[in-house]
């Protein structure tokens, strides 16, 4: 009888102490109530172009199944700011006429009808107060707008651009505008062949693009810094660089290497012989990533296309090289001397900062090709070898020291090492063990 | 007077002399088992010898604790070879805690009358393991912040104290300079008391009873504890001071990046490699178990394990092998095998 009670309380017992915990402390709620239905989403307020598009299907739903996402319906506007015509009126009613409805608006009258909002300080003001409300007439200042102007209605308008059921905002990554979207935004056009054919623009530039630096910095590893298109030609107002203003174009970003090539020499000379500033050098769509190879009067050197090994700016170009090749050279050695003693447990932070700075001096002589000036590429290439002279030093100083600990690991092994057989020897001496204990 | 009777006279050490001359040791089939606890106490003595004269140039401010332990290594006069040997000697000490563990379940040290130098043997061996996780952080590079961030946050799954305790040891929500300088106290003041305490009480246990004999029926053979055993134990700590010599010269102890709390976790990250079983373990339990929560149910299961570690005299007290030492020797060896399956599986991943 007194088993049997057990029986029934020890069971209890473990069955209530697990519903506390189950309860309480670990939290899992699984004997507590079911949560309640969630309550129905209010249905939208009633919009029968939304209403009547949906049911329609096909081509005709898509506007209205996407259009949830458009900016402009996300801030209260509805089909009929663009279309015109009245949402509230039932049937064909809501499209008529004299409604107001103007149906699916003619590309050359976009920039006007999205204007109307667009070009509006006051309307612009209350939804999007940062939003420029020049892009209509900065787009008409465009070759798109002066072309569509003219009656051709195959150039880019807004909704080229921007897209259209839905309109997203330009910080939203689907949209077409988004800056990693917007090389592929343009190569719709200006990539294929036949559509530009008409108008004998090239169409390579988005090919040109993704292999240069810019487009692998901003579609590859995704670096917003890096111009798309519209960063160097403009967006609404675009319009291809002309010769001179190449280099201000260039120089938002690269302002340095622009003053730079101000005061160099080559400057009259580019002007005379009608070549562009940057581009002459380092290409336009395709730029390349810098090498040291573009700098010397032989072999792949940019240089060598207008100086012969001979002559003066070739000389000159030659030395700047051979200065550059000594500077990665010696910063080359320091570098494996400090990596080689880091890995070996030592501590180079001494070595990192004037070997940092030997990089900044390489970067800075690079950087100073684009004046002409030898003696200022050297006197960069001179201040950057004492720099990773000095790395090196304490690269070697910490190798020294590693021999130092070895020979003292060594010294200290051997003295062990007498001492383990001397002990050795006299536990042979001593019996081991005795009878009995 | 001699020095001798002028001593004698004043701190009785003849009685300690003759004490120790008639001491003797079994000289049993596994006798090497019995140099595992000597090692770890040469290890520990190591360890209060360095970390004594780390505490000279040791800052413990989330601020200047990377840049003293930098400057020990770099700096300091033989300070890359004190830290180094420090941080080898306190992993190579929790490898032979381990090993003295499993050494004395395995040959059955802990039967009557030996129970309580078995219970502060485990109590040394939580205490060690307590030394190793507050050590670690205190160098406050990024390795170091994130496995203590993991390894409290497991201490939060505690049931029912968990999140008491989780506060309690970072003193506060967050790892941050009050964890440091909490984890210091720890390491430097409370767990050496206690490790003192608990090891006075662990090696005069050892010296009333004397060591166990692995077969209980007869006396079997002895060894004279001076000077033959105490001769082959210096030998043995020659060697492991060779060892630890060869390792702080040779793979000096990294410093890391400083700690970087607003960076995000490294990939990869783990905590030292004698906590890695339970951290995988952790991870391969499913989120939600019979309505409880997964990890809350494996730190529920490591505290029982560690439970029945201390209780071992008291669940297997047969004199001579049966049925429950069999049992006990099976679970002991599955324990090995998990901790080494799962310490290997962790390091094989990601």
């Amino acid at each position: 009888m007194k088993h049997s009670g057990r029986l029934v309380v020890v069971p209890l017992v473990v069955a209530g102490v697990w519903l506390l915990a189950v309860q309480t402390a670990w939290g899992a709620p699984v004997l507590t109530p079911r949560a309640a239905t969630p309550r129905p989403v209010p249905a939208p307020p009633s919009d029968t172009c939304v209403n009547c598009h949906r049911a329609l299907g096909g081509r005709l739903a898509e506007p209205a199944l996407k259009i949830a996402d458009d900016i402009h319906v996300r801030r209260g506007f509805t089909c009929a700011a663009c279309h015109g015509g009245d949402p509230t009126a039932a049937g064909m009613e809501s499209m008529d006429p004299a409604r107001g409805f103007v149906g699916r608006p003619k590309a050359a009258d976009l920039p006007a009808l999205c204007g109307k909002c667009h070009s509006s300080p006051e309307i612009m003001r209350r939804f999007n107060p940062r939003t420029p409300t020049d892009q209509a007439a900065r787009f008409l200042t465009s070759v798109h707008g002066q072309r569509l102007r003219a009656g051709d209605t195959k150039v880019a308008t807004c909704t080229s651009c921007h897209g259209v059921h839905p309109i997203l905002a330009v910080s939203d990554s689907r949209s077409p505008v988004f800056p990693g979207n917007v090389p592929a935004t343009c190569a719709r056009c200006h990539a294929d062949a036949a559509y530009m054919r008409p108008y004998g623009v090239p169409t390579g530039q988005y090919a040109e693009y993704q292999a240069s630096v810019h487009g692998d910095a901003l579609l590859k590893r995704g670096n917003r810094q890096a111009p798309a298109c519209n960063d160097c030609h403009g967006n609404h107002g675009a319009v291809p660089p002309g010769v001179a203003s190449v280099a201000n174009v260039c120089a938002q970003c690269h302002a340095s290497q622009r003053d730079l090539f101000a005061r160099s020499p080559h400057r009259a000379a580019f002007q005379k012989a009608s070549l562009t500033q940057c581009t002459a050098c380092h290409d336009d769509h395709g730029i390349r990533r810098p090498t040291d190879d573009m700098v010397g009067a032989t072999g792949r050197a940019i240089c060598a296309q207008c100086h012969t090994a001979e002559s003066q700016g070739g000389q000159a170009a030659a030395t700047m090289r051979q200065s550059l090749e000594a500077l990665k050279g010696s910063i080359r050695t320091a570098e494996s001397v400090v990596a080689t003693a880091e890995n070996l447990g030592i501590d180079m932070i001494e070595a990192k900062l004037p070997l940092s700075d030997a990089r900044t001096q390489l970067t800075l002589a690079r950087n100073l090709v684009h004046s002409l000036s030898l003696r200022e590429v050297q006197t960069a290439v001179t201040v950057g070898a004492g720099l990773s002279r000095k790395a090196e030093d304490f690269g070697h100083a910490g190798l020294a020291e590693i021999e130092y600990r070895r020979r003292g690991l060594g010294v200290t092994l051997a003295i062990l090492a007498v001492l383990l057989i001397g002990l050795i020897l006299k536990v042979r001496a001593v019996p081991e063990t005795a009878e009995g204990g | 007077m001699g020095v001798g009777s002028w001593l004698e006279e004043r701190v009785r050490w003849r009685a300690a002399d003759a004490f120790l001359r008639h001491k003797d040791v079994p000289a049993a089939r596994h006798a090497y088992v019995y140099y595992f606890g000597g090692i770890t106490l040469f290890l520990f003595l190591v360890q209060v010898f360095t970390g004594l004269l780390l505490l000279m140039y040791y800052r413990p401010t989330a601020d200047a604790a990377y840049e003293s332990v930098r400057f020990i290594m770099a700096r300091v006069q033989f300070g890359w070879l004190i830290r180094s040997v420090h941080s080898w000697a306190a992993n190579l000490m929790v490898f032979w805690v381990f090993a003295h563990m499993f050494g004395a379940f395995f040959v059955r040290a802990y039967r009557r009358p030996r129970e309580l130098t078995w219970v502060s043997g485990a109590m040394l061996l939580f205490l060690t393991l307590a030394f190793g996780f507050t050590g670690y952080l205190l160098p406050w590079n990024t390795l170091a912040y994130f496995a203590t961030k993991v390894g409290t946050e497991i201490v939060g799954a505690v049931p029912f104290v968990g999140r008491a305790l989780l506060v309690l040891l970072r003193g506060g929500e967050d790892v941050t300079e009050a964890t440091l300088s909490r984890f210091f106290g720890i390491h430097v003041a409370i767990l050496p008391a206690l490790t003192t305490v608990l090891l006075g009480l662990h090696l005069f246990l050892v010296q009333l009873h004397g060591m166990s004999r692995p077969d209980a029926r007869g006396a079997g053979r002895s060894m004279a504890f001076v000077p033959a055993f105490v001769l082959r134990e210096a030998t043995v700590w020659v060697l492991v001071t060779a060892v630890l010599a060869s390792l702080a010269v040779l793979l000096p102890w990294p410093v890391g990046e400083k700690a970087d709390p607003l960076a995000s976790a490294p990939a990869g990250i783990r905590p030292e490699w004698y906590f890695v079983f339970m951290f995988h373990t952790l991870k391969l339990i499913p989120s939600h178990v019979l309505g409880l929560e997964g990890e809350q149910l494996g730190v529920v299961g490591f505290m029982l394990a560690a439970v029945l570690v201390v209780a071992v005299p008291f669940l297997v007290r047969e004199e001579q092998p049966g049925r429950a030492t069999r049992v006990a020797a099976a679970l002991g060896v599955v324990a090995l095998i998990f901790i080494a399956v799962m310490t290997i599986l962790d390091y094989m991943g990601p």
